[in-house]
Parts: C-alpha cells; structure tokens; sequence
C-alpha cells in the first residue's frame, strides 16, 4: 500500500508540487515560444511528453549498463532516437503542427526537462516509477503550456483554439502574443502556483538554501554538504 | 531637566516636506498642460484624464486592499501617475483603453514591486508604451488641435513629418509642420498632454523652483538631444527646435525622467542619467523606425539606475582608495 502511494505521488508531484515549468523553471525556451497559440502549445505539451516517458523508461531500464562518466551522450542519444520518432510521427500524420512547432519540435532533443528528469530521476529509480515520473512531468508541462497559451491567445489574439472571442478579436492586446506579454504571463502563473503549493506545505521556491528547492530530494548536491561557493553565490 | 532634554534617535533634523505636498506640487505644475490640452482637444481630453484618474485611483484602492497593505491613496502618488498616463495618449483613445493604462501602471508596475518608491520603472511611461504595442492604430489617432474631437481629422504630429527629413533640412517639408511658435504653443497634433512645451517647461520651471526636482535631469536630457540633433541636422538650428519641442520631450525631461524612485540620487548619476535618456531618445530619432524615442528612453535608463548609482557611489569624506592587491585579494 506503501509503495502504490508512493508510486501516485511520483505521478502527481510533476503537476504542482513540482511543476517543471513553473516550480523547476525548466524547458523556459520552448514554454515562451511556443504558447502564442492554444493548439501548438499542446501540440508541444504532447510531443514533449511522449519523448518524456519513452526516455525515461529506456534510461531507467538501462540505467544500471550506462557507464557513470558517458552517461550524458548516451541519455541525448537515447532522447534524440525518440525525439526523431516524434517528428517523423508528427510531419506524416500532423503536417499543420509540424510547421506551427517548426524549428521546436527538434529542439526537444536539448529540451533540460527531459535531461533533467534523466538525470534527476530515471537514472536513480525503477522502470515503473520513471514512467509515472516522465507522465507526471509531461501532464504538468503540457497544462501549464495550456494555461499560458489560453491567457496569451485569448487576450492577445482575441481567439481561443482558433475560435474567435467576441470583443477581444476586435480589439486584441497585442503584448500578449510578443516576448513581454509572455514573460508577464510567465511570472504571473508562476507566482500563483507557488502560492499552490505553498498551500499543500510545500515551501516556496526561494533561495532559501538546498532544503527549499523542489528538486531537493533528487539533487546531488544536497546529500553533500554545501559547498563555500554555493553559499557565496547565494 | 529631564524633561527638557529630548534623547532621541537620529534624524533630529527634519523638513516639512511630505509625500503628499510633494505630488501635490507635481499636480499643480501638471495644471497649465491640462488646461492647454482642454483647449486643444475638447471636453474630451479633460473626460479622458477622468478616467485615467479615477481608474488609477480605484486600482491603488483595491491593489492595497487585495495585498492587505496599508492604504496610500492620501500621497495623490496615484492621482499624479494618472495626469501622466493621460498626457502621453492621444485624446481620440477609448476610455477602456486608457482604464487598462491605469491599471497597468499602478497595479503591475507600482504595487506589484511594492508601492510607491518601489516601482523599478516610471508606471506612466511603461503603461504608455504596453498601450502602444498592444493597440499601435488606437495609440496613434493624433488628431488636429481645435477640430471636433468626436468626428476628428487624423492627422501626422511633427516627429512623423521630422522622421522623413534627410540631414536637417526642415525647409523641404515646411508646409507640412506648423511654425516654432504654433510648436511652442502646441498647436500641432500629438499626445495630449505634450503639445504645449510651454505650459511644460513653466510647470517644470515651478518644480525646480519649488525645489522638488533638480534641474540636472531635465537640462541634461534636453541638451544630450539638442547636441545630438545639431550634429545629426548639420548645424541647422531650426530643426533643433522642432526636435526639442516636439514630441515628449518637454513631458519626459521634466515630469517622468524625474520621478524620484527611478532616477540616481547623486548629481554625477543624475548626468549620466540624463545624457543617457537624451542619446538613446536621439538615436531612436534619428535611426529607429519609431518617429518618437523619449519614452523608451526612459524606460531603458530606469532598468539601468542601480548600475548608474553603483558607479556614481560618492567617496566618503577621508576615505583613501583601496590598493588593487587588496581588492585580488579579497576577490
């Protein structure tokens, strides 16, 4: 019973607790890029998360064969096998999506969530657990990609998935859909998912020292002791 | 005795001066450019600085009490940001427009980094420009002064007629721009507030007299741009007064790059400030695909302040300068 809760808390934790984009701050390029429209937002949100779990399970499970000193290279190879996947998948059956992502939909080889959950999660945990892990982190990203985008094409484009909104098509707030319009709503839903899950006892993401971070329990530099230079630079 | 022997803490010497007598100065100053802008562009105008106002008041109301702060409305801080948010929009712009300025200047600019004298930007001038890039056609319905503002003539203000001039000479498009005077008096289209230079430079000269700015900014500013439009306009004197009396000029040098919050405390940062403000207007002048640059200007002055106030630290008196080994050292 223990571990079943242990498991959905795996799962659950990726979508506030620790909201890779909004509590991690990972994955910041393709999040402002990419949420000027609703749909290829989720379009993102999707393809990310499909590459998310598939390396996830393949590092896990190799986990233990992957020498410690190369194991960079191999977790890009096995993400880049993945990522290609995906796009082959998505220009033969989503050809409008592929050019909506465009030049982003490669770029999920180097996106620091899937990297970062290889290296802070799936090579450390089990098969099962590091694919709840990579389904968790993926449902969070692709919801606050929904989110942001909601914000961003219904105020600054006046439409919400294409249909357009009485009034604000008319008379659509430009800012939103451009970089600063971005970073605000960026800042904005960032703020109120600390209060989230600031809420559920989680403390706040505040350079408050190694113990407050959300990656905490993952970090190698927690289980050290802070070194003089990680305390100067705070 | 005891009594009559107060111990207290420093300060022990204190000034009248209060945050609200201060803003209201600054209102007063304000009062010539909104009558002037009355008179240009309608009943309108003074409508539409109503709403800015009320707006701008309403969203310190409320911002603080959401925050549970204390309220500020009596500093009229916010009854000042809304004169002028009013002054930098054209008076044809709808009134929800303008409310959303307001909004975004008091609640986004000014309580969200803490209230009055926490603010990192002007919140005018940053709602003046997210109104510009997020409605550009609404923010540049200039109209002619003394024409029906409800069915108004568009017409072009003298810095889009400037942009167009090669080298300084304003005589090839002469028939298009108003006279120096008509530039002085502010009969000519452009934001509300900032046709009348006059009215803004005798409200500006009763702050500095008043002492509640100093004149370095606004002298700098003003003079950074008329050395860069005499070297750009090839000596031509003429178009260095168009530059300095058109545009936002006069409004920015004197009410907005001098607020308090956002601009250097020492005289030498003050310089630096204003020949800062004055080189970045002039560049987006001369070469920016804008027509107008001082409230961008201002902007990206604002961010570099603390820079500015690192660099311009004062010597404490008798202090010797540390020795380079010293500072590897301690590096």
């Amino acid at each position: 019973m223990a571990e079943k809760k242990g498991l959905i808390k795996e799962f659950s934790k990726g979508i506030i607790a620790e909201n890779p984009v909004l509590r991690l701050v990972l994955g910041t390029c393709p999040t402002l890029a990419t949420t000027t429209s609703v749909e290829s937002a989720v379009g993102m949100g999707l393809a990310a998360s499909a590459v998310l779990v598939c390396s996830n399970v393949a590092i896990s499970a190799l986990r233990k064969v992957i020498p410690d000193k190369v194991r960079i290279p191999a977790y890009i190879v096995i993400i880049a096998s993945f990522v290609t996947i995906v796009q082959m998948l998505v220009k033969a059956f989503m050809p409008a999506l592929d050019e909506q992502l465009g030049v982003y939909l490669p770029l999920i080889v180097v996106n620091c969530i899937i990297l970062g959950r290889a290296e802070a999660f799936a090579s450390k945990n089990p098969v099962l657990a590091s694919a709840l892990d990579g389904l968790g982190m993926g449902v969070g990203f692709t919801v606050a990609l929904f989110l942001m985008s909601s914000v961003r094409e219904i105020l600054g484009a006046g439409t919400f998935y294409g249909i357009s909104v009485p009034f604000l098509a008319e008379n659509p707030m430009l800012i939103f859909i451009l970089p600063p319009g971005g970073f605000f709503v960026f800042g904005v839903l960032m703020a109120a998912v600390n209060r989230l899950a600031e809420k559920k006892g989680k403390p706040r993401a505040e350079l408050r020292g190694c113990e407050a971070c959300p990656m905490a329990h993952s970090c190698a530099l927690n289980k050290k002791e802070e070194s003089k230079e990680e305390v100067s630079k705070k | 005795m005891a009594k009559k022997l107060t111990v207290s803490a420093s300060p022990h010497v204190r000034s009248n001066e209060t945050t609200t007598g201060i803003m209201l100065d600054v209102i007063i100053a304000l009062v010539p450019a909104l009558v002037m802008s009355v008179v240009y562009f309608g009943l309108r105008a003074l409508l539409l600085t109503a709403v800015t106002v009320c707006s701008a008041v309403l969203a310190e109301y409320v911002s603080r009490k959401v925050m549970k702060r204390s309220g500020t409305l009596g500093d009229l801080s916010a009854v000042v940001t809304g004169i002028i948010l009013a002054f930098n929009l054209p008076s044809t712009l709808p009134f929800w427009m303008a409310a959303i300025g307001s909004v975004v200047a008091i609640v986004v600019v000014k309580q969200m980094f803490g209230g009055i004298g926490q603010n990192f930007v002007n919140p005018a001038m940053t709602a003046r420009i997210i109104l510009m890039v997020s409605f550009p056609t609404a923010m540049a319905q200039w109209v002619a002064p003394f024409t029906n503002s409800w069915d108004a003539v568009t017409t072009a203000t003298p810095m889009a007629t400037l942009a167009s001039v090669q080298g300084g000479d304003v005589s090839a498009v002469a028939s298009e721009l108003p006279s120096l005077a008509e530039m002085l008096l502010g009969r000519h289209g452009g934001s509300m507030g900032e046709v009348c230079s006059i009215a803004l430079i005798c409200g500006g000269i009763y702050l500095i007299l008043r002492k509640v700015i100093s004149p370095v900014i606004p002298l700098t500013f003003i003079g950074t741009v008329a050395v860069c439009m005499l070297v750009a306009g090839g000596g031509n004197l003429e178009f260095v007064a168009y530059q300095l009396l058109g545009g936002g000029l006069m409004l920015g040098a004197f009410f907005m790059a001098t607020d308090y919050a956002t601009s250097p405390i020492n005289t030498k940062g003050k310089i630096v400030f204003g020949i800062g403000c004055g080189l970045i207007t002039s560049v987006i002048r001369i070469f920016g695909a804008l027509p107008e640059g001082v409230s961008f200007s201002i902007i990206l002055m604002n961010i570099l302040v603390p820079h500015i106030e690192n660099m311009t630290r004062p010597k404490p008196f008798g202090a010797v300068k540390e020795k380079k080994e010293k500072k590897e050292a301690k590096a």
